[in-house]
């Protein structure tokens, strides 16, 4: 579904992804983690194009992401993002939020899209929230809001980029839930993040990165059992305690 | 010293009054859209466009916030027939005007766009959005709210300013008051009388504008 071969992006000299190559077919689940500024945000954002890269080579479904050719909004539109920050749109309402890329990309019709939103919404529980603001919300909740704006778009695969470290502890859970879910049901995800527990549950292989390199990338089990790296080794005992 | 007031016979200068109210209005609202508009396009160009363009706008930026309307109007009105561009002077006060209001206005769009946080950028991209849609649906209606009040205060500041457009005989409202003080001899009261106008116009258009406002930019108080 992804691949992604020998990707190397630099910023003037310092370089920030080093030779990443990693795939994830589909139905997968890969957990991504490293220390803080590895190069997880910026290797995930490679995947739909959000950030460009100098070097190698990245496939959604066969479709290469820098090629000019290619119709990178159109790409994009397949494939879900959840952000750190969340990024709802402020100026919409929770539904609006839900149908925008529907009406403008997908060319679904008003009622189309609004049901499809509100649908999705009562599956991560807010349905009742539809008519509010995002900053009514709480930060659980707007990241919930966040998965079902993007899964409104019938995505292939879903990335997600620290979906759970600005959320205070307590609304955690009601975010993981989510993806667990997602996952159970079968989805193509690629998830940043240190949620070792919602990798052991769901992840089928864990990815670690540091300075901008693939360390590891292996089976869940294998990973959490014997990290072959120094590195891993050490980030893991910091994060389990 | 004792002065009689007398505002008995400006009542029958009301047609007069009226027509400049309505003068001044209209070429601030045209103004005020020309100009607004402008100012989005400006703005847009000045962080996307070519190089040469972002120079040229910021030249233009420059010349208009450097120089005195009164001069612009002029140059616009005395100075272009020259050329052979020709023109009344309606058109000359609403091409001065709207030229005027852009340049501020372009600043203060793209102060406002600025504001925008780039993961909203982000995030509209990600949902398949092309970046002139994420612009026009996300990134430009939170710029707006942001500079809102902004936008509105340089709106005031044309619509007040605009009275020296009296000066190449465009019959707005303090023209009305030069022709009727000239006709009655009651400078005083003539120019308390627009002074007023000029006051509730203001004030009126204000609390509109910001009633306008805060219903169209409902639910992102930030
Ligand atoms: N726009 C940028 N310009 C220069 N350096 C950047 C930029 N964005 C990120 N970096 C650097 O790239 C490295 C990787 O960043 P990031 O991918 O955000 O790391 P992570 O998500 O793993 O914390 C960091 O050292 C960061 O400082
Ligand atoms: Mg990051």
């Amino acid at each position: 579904m992804i691949s992604i071969e020998n990707v190397s992006k630099w910023y003037g000299q310092f370089q920030v992804l080093n030779a990443c190559s990693t795939a994830v077919r589909k139905g997968e689940v890969v957990v991504v983690c490293g220390p803080s500024g590895s190069g997880k945000s910026t290797l995930i954002k490679t995947v739909n194009g959000l950030e460009a890269f100098q070097q190698g080579e990245i496939r959604i479904g066969g479709t290469s992401v820098d090629a000019p050719n290619t119709d990178l909004s159109k790409l994009r539109s397949h494939v879900g993002m959840v952000f750190q920050h969340f990024e709802l749109f402020p100026h919409l309402s929770i539904l609006d939020n839900l149908t925008l890329a529907q009406l403008k990309v997908l060319g679904r019709n008003k009622d189309e899209a609004a049901d499809k939103g509100l649908r999705l919404l009562e599956r991560v529980g807010l349905k009742a929230h539809a008519g509010k603001f995002p900053i009514q919300l709480s930060g659980g909740q707007q990241q919930r809001v966040a998965i079902a704006r993007s899964l409104a778009m019938d995505p292939v695969a879903m990335l997600f980029d620290e979906p759970t470290s600005a959320l205070d502890p307590e609304m955690i859970n009601e975010v993981l839930d989510v993806m667990v879910e997602l996952a159970q049901e079968g989805m193509t995800m690629m998830c940043v993040t240190h949620e070792m527990g919602f990798a052991k549950k769901v992840a089928h292989r864990v990815i670690f990165m540091d300075h901008g390199q693939i360390v590891e990338d292996e089976r869940k089990d294998e990973f959490f059992a014997n990290p072959k790296s120094e590195r891993a080794r050490d980030f893991l005992a910091k994060i389990l305690h | 010293m004792s002065y009689a007031f007398d505002f008995s016979d400006l009542s029958q200068y009301a047609d007069v009054l009226l027509h400049g109210v309505v003068v001044t209005l209209g070429l601030t609202g045209v103004s005020t859209v020309l100009g607004g508009a402008l100012g989005v396009v400006g703005a847009a160009l000045v962080l996307r466009g070519p190089a040469w363009l972002r120079w040229l706008i910021a030249a233009y930026i420059e010349l208009i916030r450097n120089t005195p309307f009164i001069v612009q109007l002029f140059f616009v009105f005395f100075g272009l027939p020259s050329l052979g561009i020709q023109m009344g002077e309606i058109e000359a006060a609403l091409l001065a005007m709207t030229v005027n209001l852009a340049a501020y206005a372009i600043e203060i769009v793209r102060a406002g766009i600025e504001s925008v946080k780039h993961g909203q950028y982000q995030a509209a991209l990600s949902l398949g959005l092309s970046g002139r849609q994420a612009f026009r649906y996300v990134v430009l209606p939170q710029a707006l709210a942001a500079v809102f009040p902004a936008l509105l205060s340089q709106v005031m500041i044309v619509m007040l300013g605009s009275a020296v457009v009296s000066q190449i005989s465009v019959q707005d409202l303090t023209y009305a008051a030069n022709f009727i003080q000239s006709r009655n001899f009651r400078s005083f009261e003539c120019y308390i009388a627009i002074t007023a106008i000029y006051l509730v116009m203001a004030i009126l258009l204000r609390r509109l504008c910001n009633g306008l406002g805060s219903g169209l930019f409902a639910g992102q108080k930030r």
